[in-house]
């Protein structure tokens, strides 16, 4: 390797790179010298053409974003929202009550199981008995049969219907998607489900709802195949809190945001503890780069040619 | 003999002391650095958390 190179640039590594002059390098800088005026129209001509075809493109995205037939939902101030809070874990206990007699008669999910809830929202004992409630598939047996069983820690919620193809028929078609990771899966997040779940009203004059399909402005579309299913009084809390419907609606949502984001406390945590970790390591770095830099900044260099 | 000068011949001088020296203020640091932020994020979300309100389901 070393042999090929030498031999294509022969003689040309060994001699001394070419050194400008003084007067090259003077020549070099922009500051000894002004922009002519040509080029300063020029540049500028070509930047406020950029700009303004930006601008252009900016403004035609949003007409067309304007044009949208579907509802944004508000943002609203949530118990969580801001750096450092955490999720308000009586309202996740709250809505994992909303969800068990409301929402999982007909949406499943998957993804979280009973033992998830110990620490968060139940003890384990209460997990436990929320888990034996439920009555879960298993085997198979010596026969070769399923069974079911008394529900424990570490079985995952069970899903109302066994797939979803049984979901659809039981459904008008329409499949209720699965509600573990809904809050991450839907643009707007939990604002998006609060503002679906009390967002009900009367189609406006002219849109055609199938059978089975009910208004909603949030939804895409505005047909929905969920009715409404949270009013006030729907059910009891077990802590005596008001069931009004956007009681239920605020629980569901905080609850739902636990179960997309179960790491969301530490997480906020975690943002604590490197912000304190990182003010220290760069504050740490500049007083390193100052002692270091300073012999060098200190020193003066001093450039004399050769006289000739 | 100044104070930075007992550190350095104690601790800074040998390689063996001062690896137990940077492994025990780790230790130690992080145990002080986890408390201090970890209380911080307990006040700021008073209330809130389980360990908040978990007294009232457990018997």
């Amino acid at each position: 390797m070393a042999a090929s190179v030498g031999r294509i640039c022969k003689t040309a590594l060994l001699k001394s790179p070419h050194v400008p002059t003084i007067k090259q390098v003077c020549s070099l800088s922009t500051s000894t010298r002004e922009w002519t005026r040509g080029r300063k129209a020029f540049l500028g001509t070509i930047g406020m053409l950029a700009g303004g075809t930006g601008a252009l493109l900016f403004a035609l995205d949003r007409s067309v974003r304007a044009s949208d037939l579907e509802l944004h939902p508000p943002e609203h101030v949530w118990s969580h929202t801001g750096l450092f809070s955490s999720l308000d874990h009586a309202s996740v206990r709250r809505g994992y009550e909303v969800y068990k007699q409301v929402c999982a008669a007909c949406h499943s999910m998957r993804f979280i199981a009973y033992r998830n809830l110990v620490g968060v929202s139940h003890t384990e004992e209460e997990a436990k008995a929320e888990a034996e409630e439920q009555m879960i598939t298993d085997g198979p047996d010596d026969q070769g049969n399923m069974y079911k069983r008394p529900g424990k820690l570490s079985d995952y919620f069970p899903s109302p219907y066994p797939n979803e193809e049984a979901a659809r028929a039981a459904n008008n078609g329409a499949y209720p998607p699965d509600l573990s990771y809904i809050v991450s899966a839907r643009h707007g997040g939990e604002d998006y489900i609060f503002a679906l779940l009390t967002g009900y009203c009367d189609a406006p004059a002219g849109v055609v709802l199938r059978e089975g399909q009910y208004f909603n402005p949030y939804f895409p579309g505005g047909a929905i195949s969920m009715a409404q299913a949270l009013y006030n009084e729907a059910m009891e809390y077990s802590d005596g809190t008001p069931a009004t419907a956007s009681q239920l609606a605020k629980d569901v949502s905080t609850f739902l945001k636990w179960t997309a984001e179960p790491e969301h406390d530490d997480r906020k945590k975690m943002l604590i503890k490197s912000i304190g970790i990182f003010t220290f390591l760069i504050v740490l770095t500049y007083y390193v780069k100052r002692v270091k830099f300073a012999p060098l900044k200190t020193r003066k260099i001093e450039y004399r040619p050769k006289e000739k | 003999m100044g104070l930075n000068e007992t550190v350095y011949n104690l601790i800074f001088k040998r390689t063996s002391t001062m690896t137990l020296a940077c492994i025990a203020s780790a230790f130690f640091f992080e145990r002080t650095f986890d408390l201090v932020t970890e209380s911080f994020f307990e006040k700021y979300n008073e209330g809130k958390l389980w360990k908040h309100i978990k007294d009232k389901y457990q018997q």
